[in-house]
């Protein structure tokens, strides 16, 4: 995979990348006797945004580390572009939930030019690299500064060119703007359309939050409460951009979205024997904050 | 016309910070000052009741100390015991990283050599001395492999505790970032993992010097812990006091130069000390 796009390093944007496509066929995932996924199979077209949504502990993470390579599948297969996922590779980038996955020891620069510098490109291709990618991410002035310096919302930007400096053909991204304030959440979500066009490539990106999904996604998948976690439903996002998640046209879609994440959050509550009335009750609110915080909350296995 | 006063900006932030922190290192070092001059108080009081047989007064220990000074005997004495500390203990980071580093890394080494790990730290140096000088003589080698055998240990077991706490987050970044086995090995958990190094490296410094004293305790000529075991034939309690105390400042003067050195030289891997 990495082959295909050092065969074309002319062409226009530098390296002439397209987005892969993603193919996941019946994909089981267990952890000795925890069955945290159970047959999924989902198409994810070359160049598409899709969101992975659902209640946290339902699994999403964890499918997203089967495609990243850093866990196997019990069965089923997963492919990109027709090969198979048999490990970590630089051609699917993975942006961390956590900013703690940044080399702190290293310099904003050095840590975007790490994938170049693994893969043996020369020195100047690695500063070009790193210059480009943190030029789109609007940080070129923060290359010499360590990730301790700056604000949560830098180093996630930080972690997203790092993982574009590699020029990947899919970017899984882990509820990325998961740990960041409303505000900075916000304008993350609104440069991650512009990051996303100008490179083209096929994203994956799991959420619990209906807005995000609804701002971002070409399609939402909508995941099962765990364990053994399916996608419950897929939902193409029609809107025009740029995009409001509180418009008109994207109201329908919310409701939807709304009242499956809520069927799902009252099922968790269920089997974890919580009162299923107050199970009721939460599903009246779940997407207006509250409970997709709380059904955020429910989950108590591990999401990974 | 326009005037522009310059002087009217504020003092930076950093000054400002730099100030403050020199006030602080001002408090603390006469604290220190204080604490020491209490101490020499009480041990003056001691002295002046059991008399010289028993406790050397400060200003006794302190004239034994010019008269070993002046014959030599005490700048000897700090330079064996020093490069026998720093050979032993520099073999024992130079051996303890790697070999942490390998245990941390690998489940199966780690599992063949624990039990050993966890057998020998029990076993003092001073219980080995016999079997070096039996087996190593009574040369410089006996000393400074017991000095290394007190801190190989410890470095291991900082060590490789450091390697097992280096965040999942970044082994996988780096995994998907391209990086291979060596190179994640070199360039996330080498430097992750130095803070506990360092730690592991202080820890054995402070062994050493309770090692150095058991390691000179046979046919050692000159050395502090010589020095110490000598005095007592010659009924010497000043010169004990004199080695004693020499011990004690010289462990202090290392352990802040490492600190020191370490915390300007590897701040950028989170060593704060």
């Amino acid at each position: 995979m990495t082959k295909a796009i050092e065969a074309d390093p002319t062409s226009a944007r530098a390296d002439g990348r397209r987005g892969a496509s993603v193919r996941v066929d019946g994909v089981d995932i267990r952890f000795g006797s925890f069955h945290a996924v159970r047959d999924i199979s989902l198409d994810i077209a070359a160049g598409e945004f899709l969101c992975l949504l659902g209640p946290s502990g339902c699994g999403k993470s964890t499918l997203l580390s089967a495609l990243a390579g850093f866990v196997r599948p019990y069965q089923g297969s997963l492919t990109v572009d027709g090969s198979p996922v048999t490990g970590p590779d630089p051609d699917l980038g993975m942006v961390f939930q956590s900013s703690e996955a940044l080399f702190d020891w290293l310099t904003v620069g050095q840590n975007v030019a790490f994938g170049p510098r693994m893969r043996g490109r020369s020195r100047a291709e690695q500063s070009a690299l790193a210059d480009e990618y943190l030029g789109l991410v609007g940080l070129r002035h923060c290359a010499g500064r360590f990730p301790g310096q700056l604000s949560g919302g830098m180093r996630q930007r930080v972690q997203i060119a790092r993982v574009l400096a590699n020029q990947p053909r899919v970017v899984l991204m882990d509820e990325p703007f998961g740990a960041l304030d409303a505000q900075t959440r916000q304008v993350m979500q609104e440069e991650m359309t512009r990051i996303r066009q100008a490179t083209g490539c096929t994203v994956v990106f799991v959420t619990h939050d209906i807005d995000e999904a609804i701002l971002l996604a070409d399609r939402v998948a909508v995941m099962t409460a765990g364990p053994a976690a399916s996608i419950k439903a897929v939902y193409p996002v029609d809107l025009p951009g740029p995009r409001d998640a509180s418009a008109p046209e994207a109201a329908e879609l919310r409701r939807a979205l709304r009242q499956d994440i809520g069927e799902e959050v009252r099922k968790a509550l269920r089997d974890q024997g919580l009162d299923p009335e107050l199970g009721t009750d939460l599903g009246a609110e779940v997407g207006t904050g509250l409970g997709t915080k709380l059904g955020a909350d429910l989950g108590t296995e591990e999401d990974r | 016309m326009t005037t522009v006063t310059v002087d009217a900006t504020p003092k930076p932030r950093v000054e400002r910070r730099a100030s403050r922190a020199a006030r602080l290192g001002l408090r603390t070092l006469a604290l220190y000052a204080v604490s020491v001059l209490i101490g020499i108080g009480i041990w003056q009081l001691l002295a002046m009741r059991y008399g010289a047989s028993l406790v050397a007064s400060p200003s006794q220990t302190l004239s034994a100390a010019g008269e070993l000074a002046r014959e030599g005997t005490l700048t000897n004495s700090i330079l064996a015991s020093s490069r026998r500390i720093l050979i032993g203990w520099g073999l024992g980071l130079a051996v303890g990283v790697p070999a942490g580093l390998f245990i941390g890394q690998i489940k199966v080494v780690r599992q063949l050599l624990e039990p050993y790990i966890e057998f020998f730290r029990f076993i003092p140096p001073i219980a080995f001395v016999t079997l070096a000088v039996v087996w190593l003589g009574i040369g410089e080698s006996s000393k400074v492999v017991l000095i290394f055998y007190t801190s190989v240990f410890i470095v291991i077991l900082n060590t490789s505790a450091g390697v097992m706490a280096v965040s999942e987050s970044k082994l996988r970044a780096a995994a998907s970032l391209g990086a291979n086995r060596r190179q994640i090995l070199r360039g996330v958990v080498l430097p992750s993992t130095v803070p506990y190094i360092i730690t592991g490296a202080r820890l054995a410094m402070g062994n050493s010097f309770l090692t150095i004293v058991s390691a000179e305790i046979v046919a050692a000529q000159v050395g502090l812990g010589a020095l110490i075991w000598t005095s007592r034939n010659y009924g010497r309690i000043d010169w004990v006091f004199v080695g004693i105390i020499t011990l004690g400042v010289l462990g202090f003067v290392f352990d802040r130069v490492l600190r020191i050195v370490a915390s300007r030289v590897l701040r950028r891997y989170g060593v704060k000390l």
